[in-house]
């Protein structure tokens, strides 16, 4: 996040984006679509449709996982204010295309989280 | 945030590597350029390749069509002759080939759907990467002041994720890409073999496959019905049928009735 201060910084992010984010907002992306800005208090009702969504994959409920998913897709792009597309700006949260699968759900929940590696490092340009 | 903060560590994980090895951000920032650049070569690439399994799923179709068209054709042909068992054999092939061709309508839609998901995405890309490309030499002469750093690590975190979005959905398009060819391939060995029409039964277990038998007979006991009806032929059937093959595919196309 940025400093209070950054008077210098500002004019470098003013010529890249021109907008940058703002305090008491989260970025959310959906993946394959675009990104959103939402208010800190309309992110917290993700918290809740997240849950609704691991239950779903919990108990196995195919038609509940994609109605949860669809429902927590149309909460964002209802609710947020979409991101310009010369913007560029790291989201805090991305979610799923409303094709995911509850299987593929259930893969990337196993998955272990995987640790940033710097084994292909070779591929630097000098 | 249990699926969506897993799913936010999967997709930023994909181009992570790239942000930690940054000593120099200008150097981050060519590297990144460079790299959105591959992506949407590759992205171009499965357009083509979508684009490629469309036009073969048309052609089969096209195939299918005009089978079915040579069976019609040939069971009236029988009909006229009073060779109701040839007529029958040849309306059951029609049938399998009907079968098979409802399946193909889906899959040539959702190719069309996929195409325009990949061209929407291509659009974006390509504005997002022009921009940085417009911006990034700007950025680098700035990036000496100490306090536009945290900055610039916002715009190439924010670059690198999306690129990793877009690696993401290639990697996915050309594995849906390359289970459709297979299929096409599979389609192409069985149309040429003449398997096609006993392959078309549906799978499932043994209840299922007699089930879709019966209707499938059903179908044909009606079409046979509708046929003779409009030949204007006595409904009933001849007791002693010839147990003859099907005569080969004639050069005459079916009538337009």
């Amino acid at each position: 996040m940025r400093p209070p201060d950054d008077g210098d910084a500002r004019a470098g992010a003013a010529a890249l984006a021109g907008g940058g984010k703002k305090a008491g907002e989260m970025v959310i992306r959906i993946h394959m679509e675009d990104q959103y800005r939402l208010s800190d208090a309309a992110a917290a009702e993700l918290d809740k449709l997240d849950d609704a969504l691991v239950a779903a994959i919990d108990a196995s409920d195919t038609a509940a996982f994609s109605a949860e998913l669809n429902m927590l897709l149309t909460y964002v792009r209802q609710n947020g204010e979409k991101v310009p597309i010369d913007e560029i700006i790291p989201s805090d949260v991305i979610l799923p295309s409303e094709d995911m699968t509850l299987e593929d759900a259930r893969a990337i929940m196993e998955k272990p989280v995987a640790a940033p590696t710097s084994a292909d490092s070779t591929q630097v340009p000098d | 945030m249990g699926v969506l903060s897993r799913f936010t560590t999967y997709v930023k994980s994909v181009f992570s590597s790239m942000l930690d090895r940054a000593e120099d951000p200008g150097q981050t920032l060519d590297y990144s350029y460079q790299k959105q650049l591959e992506q949407l070569q590759n992205l171009r690439r499965s357009i083509a390749d979508v684009v490629t399994s469309e036009k073969r799923l048309e052609l089969q179709k096209a195939q299918l069509t005009a089978d079915i068209n040579k069976y019609d054709d040939q069971a009236r042909r029988a009909l006229s002759l009073n060779q109701e068992d040839l007529a029958r054999q040849a309306l059951e092939r029609k049938q399998g080939i009907q079968a098979q061709l409802s399946g193909f309508d889906t899959q040539i839609d959702q190719l069309k759907a996929q195409q325009q998901k990949f061209l929407d995405m291509q659009e974006r890309l390509q504005a997002r990467v022009e921009q940085f490309r417009n911006q990034k030499e700007m950025v680098k002469a700035t990036y000496g002041a100490a306090k536009a750093q945290v900055q610039i690590q916002e715009q190439v975190s924010g670059i690198s994720e999306e690129m990793s979005d877009v690696n993401l959905a290639v990697q996915r398009a050309q594995d849906k890409v390359l289970q459709m060819q297979a299929r096409a391939n599979a389609l192409d060995e069985l149309t040429a073999s003449g398997a096609l029409p006993e392959i078309g039964s549906p799978g499932g277990d043994s209840i299922d496959r007699q089930l879709a038998a019966l209707s499938s007979k059903s179908e044909v006991d009606n079409e046979l019905a509708a046929m003779k009806a409009q030949m204007a032929l006595p409904a009933a059937t001849t007791e002693e049928a010839p147990q003859a093959q099907l005569p080969p595919a004639s050069a005459e196309q079916p009538q337009q009735q």
